[in-house]
């Protein structure tokens, strides 16, 4: 599936929401449900610092040399938010990932939280997303 | 409505801020951020309104009648403020940006002349950056040491150790009259006496004091006390730092430009007597006039109606939040001032502010800008919920139905 395609997928689980709440108990979810990242990758290294919460984030290639994603945070809204970037770009190509156009976010109303005013280091985790894109391209693995 | 609450007329102060009287995401906005940043009544709107619309101009140069206007309307804050704080001169009461701006100009200007090395400076646990850093930069530039007061687990100094750092004799002691974080009410005069008997000179960041407190820098005996406007219903970008005469006469000028000097040459100039010395360049006169307007609007119900009113609002938020599963207070001072800072379980503050946000309830979450502080009690941060003169025991009840919600959600 191509990062259009996902996301139009999770544009279509959020129109069965009817309000706020149904929305973020499924956000919650997501944040419970994500994978949690390699305890080797949750170090300094790998840590995007917002003032008020934390993101890990680590990539890796895969053989076909798309990007896997993993990621981790502190705050489970944000957690849910990063299952939801990370389900849309992870196992895509890096220069997909480095020109993707994440237009999902606002179509599902939660755009407020990558507002940088928020500091909750998810605009930093999609520019880290986007940077190891644009470093992977032109790179085999 | 409670008896009480019939005495001091909420609804009618209320009435006076327009901006509480909206929907966020859907629901009536309910705000508890006042520790951050206080709203603004119509009077204080309406003054800078007023300035713009009809005497704005430049001050203190110009011999037409706008600036005389405008002139007389600035310093007639400076007088009030003089009042307010029961200062014992005008020229003591220095314009500035804000709190965090007289602190730098106390580090600056008589932190540059007077640190020197192997100096110690005394700040306390509950210290705002702001009251931190600019310690740090003068300390860092003349080899001096900072030391910390510490704290007990209710979130108040430790009254004996300070005693004993204090034997150490230090230059400076910096400490906030009430802490923004936790809402603790330091005993000012108490600790400014003990340090003035070491010698050491007092700078107390009165930002969160102001507007709940009736603050008298001659009882309190203090070198210093800065605070900000906009805490305290007026604008942002204005604050005031009061000084004790004899020690800022007897200190260099920080910033240097118009307004400042007496007379200037290509290769020196003499400088211009307090206040304006440290005030140089055309400064923020609307928010200045509008600060004036702020001060009366707050005696005009009286501080020390606003502080019970807002007493009986912590009381009854506490009560309720009491019987919330996990509710963990931080910080139980004796001495607290509107401030009700705290946790639940193991809820992430930032997960709980937003779903709080959801329900059109503002309350700040994070480290409030006290990162030693949150480290020292072993906690990410806090939410914390801020009362001010205009909120209401309706709006609490909301918000705990908000704050249940929230936490049913996130367990």
């Amino acid at each position: 599936m191509s990062i259009e395609e996902k996301q139009q997928e999770v544009i279509e689980e959020f129109a069965f929401f009817d309000d706020w709440m149904q929305k973020y108990e499924h956000i919650i979810e997501l944040g419970k449900e994500l994978p949690l990242i390699d305890a080797a990758s949750k170090d300094e290294d790998h840590l995007i610092k917002g003032c008020q919460s934390r993101v890990w984030l680590n990539a890796e290639r895969s053989d076909d040399g798309n990007v896997i994603f993993t990621a981790d945070s502190d705050a489970i809204i944000t957690k849910g938010m990063i299952a939801l970037m990370v389900r849309v770009l992870s196992g895509q190509r890096p220069e997909d990932i480095a020109n993707a156009d994440l237009h999902f976010v606002k179509e599902i109303g939660l755009h407020e939280h990558l507002s940088p005013t928020r500091s909750n280091g998810l605009v930093s985790m999609i520019k880290q997303m986007k940077f190891y894109g644009v470093a992977f391209q032109g790179t085999k693995q | 409505m409670t008896g009480t609450e019939t005495t001091y007329n909420v609804d009618r102060v209320r009435a006076q801020f327009p901006i509480l009287n909206q929907e966020v995401h859907g629901r009536p906005l309910v705000y508890f951020d006042n520790a951050a940043s206080s709203q603004k009544p119509t009077a204080v709107i309406e003054a800078l309104r007023e300035y713009y619309n009809h005497y704005h101009s430049n001050i203190h140069r110009g011999v037409h009648h706008l600036a005389q206007l405008a002139t007389s309307a600035y310093e007639e804050t400076r007088t009030k403020v003089k009042a307010h704080l029961n200062a014992s001169a005008r020229e003591e009461i220095i314009f500035t940006y804000g709190t965090t701006d007289g602190i730098n100009l106390i580090a600056q200007s008589w932190g540059r002349k007077n640190i020197t090395a192997g100096d110690l400076i005394l700040i306390s646990a509950l210290e705002h950056h702001s009251n931190m850093v600019p310690w740090q930069i003068i300390a860092e530039e003349k080899g001096a040491q900072i030391k910390v007061i510490p704290l007990n687990d209710a979130g108040e100094l430790d009254q004996e150790a300070y005693a004993e750092l204090l034997q150490d004799e230090p230059k400076l002691v910096a400490f906030n009259h009430v802490s923004n974080a936790l809402g603790t009410v330091n005993p000012a005069k108490a600790m400014t006496a003990a340090a003035k008997q070491t010698g050491a000179t007092v700078v107390i960041d009165g930002a969160q004091a102001i507007p709940h407190l009736q603050v008298d820098v001659q009882d309190l005996d203090c070198d210093f006390y800065a605070f900000s406007g906009h805490k305290a219903y007026g604008p942002t970008g204005v604050g005031i730092l009061y000084g004790k005469r004899e020690v800022l006469e007897a200190m260099p000028p920080w910033r240097g430009g118009g307004e400042m000097i007496s007379s200037v040459s290509y290769e020196r100039s003499t400088y211009n007597d307090l206040p304006y010395k440290f005030e140089a360049g055309t400064p923020n006169i609307a928010d200045g006039i509008a600060l004036g307007v702020a001060l009366d609007w707050m005696n005009g119900i009286g501080i020390s109606a606003i502080a019970q009113h807002e007493h009986e609002l912590t009381t009854y938020a506490t009560e309720q939040m009491q019987a919330i599963d996990g509710m963990r207070f931080i910080g139980t001072a004796k001495e607290k001032a509107g401030v009700i800072s705290f946790l639940v379980g193991d809820i992430h503050p930032y997960d709980l502010g937003t779903l709080l946000d959801q329900m059109g309830v503002a309350v700040r979450t994070g480290h409030h800008c006290t990162e030693p502080l949150m480290n020292r009690l072993g906690i990410p941060g806090t939410i914390r919920v801020s009362f001010g003169a205009y909120n209401t025991k309706h709006e609490i009840d909301r918000y705990i139905v908000a704050l249940e919600q929230g936490v049913r959600m996130l367990s």
